[in-house]
């Protein structure tokens, strides 16, 4: 049985009823003559048949209307562009808000600081006047008169 | 005068153009759709590779030559349309999630029923299955070789046009694809 009469056969029980053309015929190159009438060639021939069938039924598929697909996709799109959005907005606001309120927060820390300071230097310039003050004060008790006798008795008392 | 027959010269060549062209895309249309297809398994990337495949066609319509038969030209330009496609889809990151190609157990769901029995019908597609699980584990240049010769049945040299590689390395391409997938087919029996 030739290579062809081979395949014709196995083509004839497939397709029962189905015109079948001369050039269907799968014509034998030098590397397939090992392959006429054996289990292999058989499964090529269901593979040929397989794939023309499967194509022949998606050929002739009535197709969807593109513009229903584009106007999903166009919704699809627009959607995770909006969410994409509201995410970003909602993800920069916290971290603007918490930005602002550190910022506020350093501001605050400061001017408490620096009132602090601004207090720490009245208390002590009020406390060098008050020292003043006594010195002054103390220094007055003892007229100038009397400063030789002054003198004498604190030198008496360190003897 | 002179000018308007030129013109009206003109116009008839682009008509008869354009129903060439229009004869081109009845006549081959399906069989370029049926070589997408079953190198890529996926109907929609088929039909959109076979509407580029036309479009690329018909912006070239002019420089065809006829070299080679215009089903060869048009084979040509599917093949490098199939070639950049996997190669832009190595570069997706997202490609797992993207592929919509039917598995083998689908794809081998085809076969004409004719007269056979249910167990000969079961055989066969189990066959048809094994077969496509082991072209898909052939390389690219392998596969396309393997799918024009068993699947369109082109001759040697028409594949040799067609991929624009030499007789002799689609012969080498061709034997070891056979050899793989009868390698294949043999282990798993």
């Amino acid at each position: 049985m030739s290579f062809n009469e081979e395949f014709a056969g196995e083509r004839d029980g497939l397709k029962a009823g189905a015109e079948l053309r001369k050039d269907e015929v799968l014509r034998p190159i030098d590397g397939d003559l090992s392959l006429v009438g054996t289990e292999f060639a058989q499964a090529l021939e269901n593979f040929r048949l397989s794939i023309h069938a499967w194509s022949e039924a998606e050929y002739s598929r009535p197709r969807t209307a593109v513009k229903t697909v584009r106007q999903r996709s166009w919704r699809l799109a627009a959607g995770w562009a909006l969410g994409c959005v509201l995410v970003a907005g909602s993800v920069s606001g916290g971290i603007y808000e918490r930005h602002h309120r550190q910022e506020l927060a350093r501001i605050a820390a400061a001017q408490q600081a620096e009132q602090q300071r601004v207090a720490r230097e009245q208390r002590a310039r009020e406390e060098e006047d008050l020292l003043a003050k006594v010195d002054s004060e103390v220094s007055r008790e003892v007229p100038s008169a009397m400063e030789p006798l002054a003198q004498l008795m604190a030198e008496d008392e360190t003897k | 005068m002179t000018k308007a027959t030129a013109e009206e010269i003109a116009g008839r060549e682009l008509e008869t153009a354009a129903q060439e062209f229009a004869s081109v895309v009845a006549s081959h249309r399906p069989q370029i759709f049926r070589f997408l297809l079953s190198s890529t398994r996926d109907v929609d990337l088929a039909e959109t590779l076979t509407q580029e495949c036309f479009l690329k066609a018909h912006r070239n319509w002019g420089s065809f030559r006829g070299d080679s038969s215009a089903m060869t030209w048009l084979m040509r330009i599917a093949i490098n349309l199939q070639k950049d496609y996997w190669r832009n889809r190595r570069m997706q990151f997202w490609r797992h999630t993207q592929t919509n190609s039917v598995d083998m157990d689908e794809a081998s769901e085809w076969l004409p029923s004719g007269e056979r029995s249910a167990e000969q019908q079961l055989l066969a597609r189990e066959q048809v299955g094994r077969v496509w699980e082991s072209v898909k584990g052939l390389s690219e240049r392998q596969r396309t070789v393997f799918l024009l010769r068993y699947v369109e049945e082109q001759e040697l040299s028409e594949i040799a046009r067609a991929t624009g590689l030499s007789e002799g390395t689609v012969k080498a391409h061709l034997s070891r694809a056979v050899a793989k997938v009868r390698a294949e087919l043999g282990g798993k029996r």
